[in-house]
C-alpha cells in the first residue's frame, strides 16, 4: 500500500436485483406510458432525437389500445398474420425443446418472450431485405413462411438438413429467404450486415440490411466497429440489439446496463438510436419500418435496442432458477408479446379468444405434423445420417489434395477396422 | 500481349489489382490510408483517382470491421480486396478470418462464400520492431478454408495476385515488405540492388496468371533441398552462391495448398533438406514441412531435416539482424545437414 493519505479504492462489481430466492418486486420499475414519445421525420439529425435512446417507444397500453404517433395503424389481417406467426414460433420452440430433452437432437434454443422482437420486425421489412441474425431469431424465418419442416430438418442434422449436419441446431442458413448463415461467434454479423449494406450503396441499390445480436454481445469489439463503419458511411442498415437483460447468467449490467441504455450507444456514434418495447409488437413493427424508411432514404443507419425478456433459459444447456429469481419471467413488467397482441386485436373486435384457441391447436399441430415429417429424414439420436465424405466437401470450392487425401485415409482405416 | 515492363513488387502488386479492378467492376479495394494516399506502401496508388471512391476507400482503423465489413460485401456478391497495412495488425480480424470467412462456404454448405484476398505486408528486416516486423502466416495455414500465398519477385506477385483475386475462396496474401524494392540476400550492411536488375522484374503489363499451389524450383541442384517462400528465397539464392554447395532450392509460393508434389521430387533426389522461413520456430510452418517430409521421404533422407528460422522471441528492434535468420545461420545449418 502506497501509505499516502488517500482513500482505498474500490472496485464496482454489478450484481442483478433478484437472485434465486428473491422475492421479485417490479414496482420501482418506470413505465412508460404507451404513446408518449414522439415520431421525428424520418431524415431526422441523430442530434436532434437523442432522447430516443433514453425513452421508450411504446404503442399498446394495459388495455391492449394502441396510442400515439408510433401506431403503425395495421390493417387487422396484417396484425392477425403476425399474431399468427408468433405463436407459431412458440410453438415451434415448445415441440423442438421437448424433442431435445427426448434425446433427438443435441441442443435447442427458444425465443419464448422475445418473438415480437423478430417476427414485427420481419413484417415490417421487405422479403429482399437482407438479414443477418444472431441465434435467436428464429422467428425471422416464421415471419418469411420459411419451411418449418427444413428448419426441423436442421435441428435434427437429418437427410435433409441442407447444412449437411455441420452445424449445431439453431444456427440456420437460407439464402432463399436472405437470411444469413447464423454464426456462434458473437456479433461477428455486425461489421457484415455493414458491409452487406455498404454493398448494397456503392451498387446504387434499393435493398437493405437489418442485424440483430443481444444487449451482452454489444461489448464486442465487432459490434463497436460495425457502429463506427455504420456512421462514417451512412449504411442502409438497422442494427437491432435485443436486451432481453440476461447473457447465460450474466445481467445487462455486465454489457453496461447500470450505466445507460443500449440505445445510447448511438449517440457517441452519431447514430439514429430507438428504444422501443420488445414485448410490444406494435411499437417494434413501427421502428423498424421507421428505420427501414430512414434507411431507403439515404439518411443512414438506425440502432433499435428492443427492451424485452429472455423468459426461459439461454438454451437447453443452462437452469436459469439456479442464476436468478424464477418470478421474475411472470411479474415482467411489459408482459407477454403474444398476450398483447391478443389483447390488442380482441380489442379492435376482430379477434376473440375461440379463434385464439383454435389457432393455438393449429400451430401446434402444424408443428406436429413438420415434426413427423422431419423425422422421417431421421434424427441425430439414430447416428449419422451425412454421406461421411461430405465431411471434407465445401471447405474449398475445389478440394485440395491433403483433404483428398485425408478422406482416403478416413476410408481406409475404417475398412482396416471393419467399420 | 504487350512488352513487359519493368516493375518493382509494389509496381506489380499494384498492377495486378488495376489489372483486375479494369475486368471485374465487383472488385473492391478497401483499408487504412488504401484511397486517396495510396497505402503507406503505395500498392494501391491511383486506383481511386481510376476506379471511383466507392470502389476503392479508406477505412476506420478497425481490422475487425475491415475484415468483418469485407466478408458483408462479398456476401453481397463483390470480391473485397482489403489490405491490413501490417500483418502485425491482424490480430484484431482474427474472429473474422478465421470463424467467418474461413468457414462460411463449410457452415453454409455452399450457400454463402467469402472470395476476399487479404493482402498485407509481413516480415521484419525494415527496423520494424515487434509490431512491424511478424511473420504470422503458421497462424493462418493452420485454419480450415484459408489458402495462404507469400510471392519473393513481381513477375510472381503479379501472377499470383490475381490467381487470388480471381480464386473463389478467401486468400491471405502476405507481401514480403523487405524485398518490395529489390531481392535481399541477407546482407544488411551492403545495399540492395533494385528489382530492375533482376529478370523477374520484366512483368507483363495486362493479365496473367501464376497458379496457387505451384511451387518454383528456383535453382536445380542434387545435394539438398532448401525448402523457403518470401524475402528466405533470396538469403538462400546468397547462401548457396557463396558457399558453392549444390542445393535446389524451392520457393513454395503457395503453403496453402502446398505443392507437396514439387517438394517430394526434390527431396528423394537430394535426400537432405533445410527448411526456411523468418517465423518463430515453435508451431511455424517449417514444422509442417518438416513433418511432412519426414511422411513423404522418410525412406529417402540421408540426415535430419533441419530447421532454419527466427528465433522463438518477439522480433527484437535493436537486435533485428540477430533474430533474423540469416546467411550465417543458413550456412550453417547447410554444413550440418551435409555432414550427416
Amino acid at each position: 500500500m502506497s501509505g499516502r493519505n488517500l482513500p482505498p479504492l474500490s472496485l464496482h462489481i454489478p450484481e442483478p436485483r433478484f437472485r434465486p430466492g428473491d422475492a421479485v418486486d417490479f414496482q420501482d420499475f418506470d413505465m412508460p406510458v404507451a404513446g408518449a414519445v414522439p415520431r421525428p421525420e424520418i431524415g431526422s439529425d441523430p442530434a436532434t432525437m437523442r432522447d430516443m435512446s433514453y425513452a421508450m417507444v411504446r404503442v399498446l397500453d394495459a388495455d391492449g389500445r394502441a396510442h400515439g404517433p408510433w401506431d403503425p395503424r395495421l390493417a387487422p389481417e396484417t396484425l392477425l398474420k403476425m399474431l399468427r406467426h408468433m405463436a407459431l414460433v412458440r410453438a415451434y420452440d415448445e415441440r423442438l425443446y421437448r424433442a431435445q430433452r427426448q434425446g433427438k437432437t443435441s441442443f435447442y434454443m427458444k425465443c419464448t418472450g422475445e418473438e415480437a422482437t423478430s417476427v414485427a420486425a420481419a413484417h415490417a421489412l421487405d422479403y429482399d431485405d437482407m438479414l443477418f441474425p444472431s441465434y435467436r431469431q428464429q422467428g425471422l424465418l416464421i415471419a418469411r413462411d420459411w419451411s418449418i419442416v427444413d428448419m426441423m430438418n436442421q435441428i435434427f442434422s437429418n437427410r435433409g438438413d441442407r447444412l449437411k449436419g455441420r452445424q449445431m441446431p439453431i444456427m440456420y442458413s437460407v439464402r432463399d429467404a436472405n437470411f444469413f448463415s447464423i454464426s456462434g461467434n458473437l456479433a461477428t454479423q455486425y461489421p457484415q450486415a455493414v458491409g452487406w449494406a455498404m454493398a448494397s450503396a456503392a451498387r446504387g441499390d434499393t435493398r437493405i440490411a437489418a442485424v440483430w445480436c443481444g444487449e451482452g454481445s454489444t461489448a464486442e469489439g465487432d459490434f463497436h466497429s460495425a457502429m463506427t463503419f455504420a456512421s462514417v458511411y451512412r449504411a442502409p442498415v438497422i442494427m437491432n440489439v435485443i436486451n432481453n437483460q440476461w447473457a447465460i447468467s450474466s445481467f445487462s449490467g455486465f454489457a453496461g446496463a447500470e450505466a445507460t441504455t443500449f440505445a445510447a450507444r448511438a449517440v457517441g456514434y452519431g447514430i439514429a438510436g430507438l428504444r422501443v418495447d420488445g414485448n410490444d409488437a406494435l411499437a417494434v413493427y413501427a421502428a423498424t419500418s421507421w428505420a427501414a424508411d430512414r434507411a431507403r432514404g439515404n439518411y443512414g443507419p438506425t440502432l433499435i435496442e428492443h427492451f424485452t425478456y429472455r423468459a426461459e433459459g439461454h438454451s437447453t444447456s443452462d437452469d436459469p432458477s439456479k442464476y436468478r429469481s424464477a418470478d421474475e419471467s411472470s411479474l415482467w413488467p411489459l408482459g407477454d408479446p403474444i398476450a398483447r397482441l391478443k389483447q390488442h386485436v380482441i380489442a379492435l373486435g376482430v379477434w376473440d379468444e375461440e379463434a385464439h384457441a383454435v389457432m393455438d391447436r393449429e400451430v401446434a399441430e402444424q408443428c406436429k405434423a413438420a415434426q413427423r415429417e422431419s423425422e422421417k429424414l431421421g434424427v441425430l439420436a439414430d447416428g449419422l445420417k451425412q454421406p461421411f465424405d461430405s465431411m471434407f466437401e465445401d471447405v474449398f470450392e475445389e478440394m485440395p489434395w491433403h483433404l483428398k487425401e485425408q478422406a482416403q485415409q478416413m476410408h481406409d482405416e475404417r475398412k482396416a477396422a471393419g467399420i | 500481349m504487350s512488352e513487359p515492363a519493368t516493375m518493382n513488387m509494389i509496381q506489380a502488386i499494384n498492377s495486378a489489382i488495376d489489372i483486375c479492378m479494369g475486368r471485374d467492376d465487383q472488385i473492391v479495394v478497401l483499408g487504412e490510408d488504401v484511397g486517396f494516399f495510396g497505402g503507406v506502401f503505395k500498392a494501391t496508388e491511383g486506383l481511386q483517382a481510376k476506379y471511383g471512391k466507392t470502389r476503392v476507400f479508406d477505412t476506420p482503423i478497425t481490422e475487425c470491421g475491415i475484415i468483418g465489413v469485407a466478408v458483408g460485401m462479398a456476401t453481397y456478391g463483390l470480391r473485397p480486396v482489403p489490405e491490413i497495412q501490417f500483418a502485425d495488425y491482424i490480430y484484431p480480424a482474427l474472429d473474422q478470418l478465421v470463424s467467418e470467412a474461413a468457414r462460411l462456404r463449410y457452415r453454409s454448405a455452399g450457400e454463402y462464400t467469402a472470395p476476399i484476398t487479404v493482402r498485407t505486408p509481413f516480415g521484419g528486416g525494415i527496423f520494424g520492431g515487434q509490431t512491424h516486423s511478424q511473420s504470422p502466416e503458421g497462424i493462418f495455414t493452420h485454419v480450415a478454408g484459408l489458402k495462404t500465398v507469400i510471392p519473393s519477385n513481381p513477375y510472381d506477385a503479379k501472377g499470383l495476385l490475381i490467381s487470388a483475386i480471381e480464386d473463389n475462396d478467401p486468400v491471405i496474401f502476405f507481401e514480403p515488405k523487405r524485398i518490395y524494392n529489390g531481392p535481399f540476400d541477407g546482407q544488411h550492411d551492403r545495399p540492395v540492388s533494385p528489382w530492375s536488375k533482376f529478370p523477374e522484374s520484366a512483368v507483363p503489363p495486362g493479365h496473367y496468371r501464376v497458379p496457387l499451389g505451384k511451387a518454383r524450383v528456383v535453382r536445380e541442384g542434387g545435394d539438398v533441398t532448401i525448402l523457403t517462400y518470401g524475402t528466405m528465397v533470396h538469403v538462400a539464392t546468397g547462401v548457396v552462391a557463396a558457399t558453392g554447395i549444390d542445393a535446389e532450392i524451392i520457393d513454395l509460393r503457395t503453403l496453402v495448398p502446398l505443392d507437396m508434389e514439387t517438394i517430394a521430387e526434390s527431396v528423394r533426389k537430394t535426400g537432405r533438406c533445410v527448411v526456411v522461413h523468418e517465423a518463430t520456430k515453435t508451431s511455424g510452418f517449417g514444422a509442417e514441412l518438416s513433418a511432412l517430409v519426414q511422411e513423404h521421404c522418410f525412406r529417402s533422407l540421408e540426415a535430419p531435416v533441419q530447421r532454419v528460422t527466427g528465433w522463438d522471441t518477439p522480433y527484437p528492434h535493436s537486435l533485428e539482424w540477430a533474430y533474423f535468420p540469416g546467411p550465417v545461420r543458413l550456412t550453417e545449418a547447410l554444413k550440418r545437414v551435409m555432414q550427416d
